[in-house]
């Protein structure tokens, strides 16, 4: 298995990783969400790590490229459910994945999107830029 | 025709002990309360048993003979649980220099020739003095022991994480943050606001006795890592020493939200999650 | 004080896969010594930057698995030794933001951060050996 399942809901995209990422599947899932991102018209991606034991440099590369590629597509991505364990070590190693948002589980995670983009009708620009 | 010291001293085994126990009975650094005579007794008698049991003519020249190990092991043992006792190095280490006392008062009564008595008195020494290093060094790896055991009891119940209030913890900090104690922290922490489902976490550190660089790096390294939970982290308890010391070493703090006191901080964190306290207003009329 | 080898195994990297297999092989280890999880995670992710490195910078290598005591400690004691090209100015490689390769640059002294002991040795066109030691308190 090369590939990660992408699941449409509504708006957003919502991606649950379950394995250890290898480098191969770590770039595959890079386009395949840029990819889905662009096809969709999704305004957030929503990536769900709590299975991850482990976050190297190479992956938090991975997860801060999708946030920025999606933003430049006018996409937020959150980060959901990173370990207590996997955080320390990330800030350790000097990793912050700027350019993602995050919170602590799936449903934290769609609020905050629903409220970085806004109401479904409203299509008016909204520049206010969250740190 | 040299006499065998080693027999000497077993032949006048009973005399040794009486004059050893007398010694250590007659120091100022007797610990009565610590430990009885009788125990006292007990130990003194089955050191000498061993040591009059191992020596013979030819390893009485040599202290770091493989013969000696059980006699080291029955002080160092004796070492370690004085140690844990609470007695101090000189009532610790007087117990072995009494018994050098015993056995050259021996040698003295029972060696005539001047010269044999100084040999023999020189080889006792050096294996008495061999013995002493034993017993410092496992008196202070039985304090070692102590202090590590402390260290871990205090590293386990000095951070405690409270749930103020639905989706606020708080963990007040007392005592100095190393980088171990910061790993302790943070797991806590972490760990609470999963196991909560908070948004907010008070970090108040009234408690911590001086902020320097190397502390303000664990402080921001522990909200960088709530952050990443998805959390955000508030540090309270800022003294105006702390806030003098901060700017003097230009620590920047302005990533962080910091509050003076854990009042305001858990002011702040109420409107963050919208929530009002208010007095209940009574109908009074003027 | 002496570091004492209780346990040794070896592991051949040559490919991408054994990444997984090699960050397996390390949490068996120091599970089996009762790490905590915060230091086994910290570990393995200094395992998995250092193994990418060997990769990406050399094709491969072998890493030697310790399970080492030193005194009243126990830890993992991982050895990345490479054939590769070697480096060639290590006081750089070790200063945070540096980095040849496409990376973040935080390789050499972010992994440095995780562990308790580090330490690297290299000779230009004859390779390099890494070696980490992560101590159970530590």
């Amino acid at each position: 298995m090369d590939r990660i399942p992408i699941l449409k809901m509504g708006r957003f995209l919502l991606v649950t990783i379950q394995v250890d990422l290898y480098d191969r599947l770590a770039t595959n899932l890079e386009a395949d969400l840029v990819q889905a991102v662009s096809t969709t018209g999704a305004r957030g991606v929503l990536i769900d790590i709590s299975a991850l034991t482990i976050v190297d440099s190479f992956m938090g590369r991975i997860i801060g490229n999708i946030g920025s590629m999606a933003k430049i597509m006018d996409a937020e991505t959150v980060v959901v459910g990173i370990q207590p364990a996997v955080a320390i070590t990330l800030i350790e190693l000097g990793l912050e994945l700027k350019g993602v948002h995050t919170a602590l589980n799936v449903e934290r995670g769609m609020q905050l999107l629903q409220e970085k983009i806004g109401p479904e009708d409203e299509t008016t620009d909204d520049d206010s830029s969250t740190e | 025709m040299k006499q065998d010291i080693a027999k000497l001293l077993q032949k006048k085994k009973k005399q040794l002990l009486e004059n050893w126990m007398t010694n250590q009975l007659a120091d100022s650094a007797l610990r009565e309360d610590l430990m009885s005579n009788e125990e006292l007794r007990g130990q003194s008698e089955e050191f000498v048993e061993s040591l009059l049991n191992t020596i013979n003519g030819s390893n009485i020249a040599e202290p770091s003979s493989s013969d000696f190990d059980p006699v080291l092991e029955i002080l160092a043992g004796i070492s370690m649980s004085r140690a844990r006792q609470g007695f101090s190095p000189r009532e610790t280490g007087y117990y072995i220099f009494s018994l050098k006392d015993a056995l050259l008062q021996i040698l003295q009564d029972e060696i005539k020739d001047p010269v044999q008595l100084f040999e023999s008195s020189m080889q006792v020494t050096r294996l008495v003095d061999s013995f002493s290093t034993v017993t410092f060094e496992t008196f202070i790896k039985g304090r070692e022991d102590v202090i590590l055991r402390q260290t871990d009891e205090i590293a386990e119940i000095s951070t405690p994480v409270i749930r103020v209030w639905d989706g606020i913890v708080a963990l007040p900090i007392i005592g100095t943050l190393d980088s171990a104690r910061t790993q302790v922290v943070m797991e806590n922490l972490l760990e609470q606001i999963v196991q909560t489902g908070s948004s907010i976490a008070i970090l108040d550190i009234s408690g911590v006795p001086a902020v320097d660089s190397l502390v303000a790096q664990h402080l921001i390294k522990t909200v960088s890592a709530t952050r990443l939970m998805g959390a955000e982290c508030i540090i309270s308890g800022i003294r105006p020493e702390i806030a003098q010391t901060v700017v003097h070493l230009g620590i920047d703090l302005s990533n962080i939200v910091t509050k003076a006191s854990l009042a305001s901080a858990l002011r702040y964190a109420f409107s963050m999650l919208q929530l009002e306290v208010k007095k209940k207003t009574k109908v009074i009329t003027q | 004080m002496m570091i004492v080898v209780l346990n040794k195994d070896t592991i051949n990297i040559s490919r991408e896969q054994d990444v997984v297999v090699f960050r397996n092989r390390v949490k068996e280890s120091a599970t089996k010594i009762r790490m905590g999880l915060v230091n086994q995670t910290k570990l393995i992710t200094a395992a998995s930057e250092l193994v990418r490195n060997m990769l990406r910078y050399a094709n491969g290598g072998i890493v030697t698995i310790e399970v080492v005591s030193r005194g009243r400690d126990n830890g993992i004691r991982l050895v990345f030794a490479d054939e590769g090209p070697g480096i060639k100015d290590i006081p750089l490689a070790m200063k945070d933001g540096y980095s040849t390769g496409k990376s973040l640059g935080l390789g050499l002294p972010g992994t440095k951060r995780l562990v308790s002991e580090f330490d690297i040795k290299s000779v230009v066109g004859t390779g390099t050996t890494v070696t980490i030691i992560k101590w159970n308190n530590g």
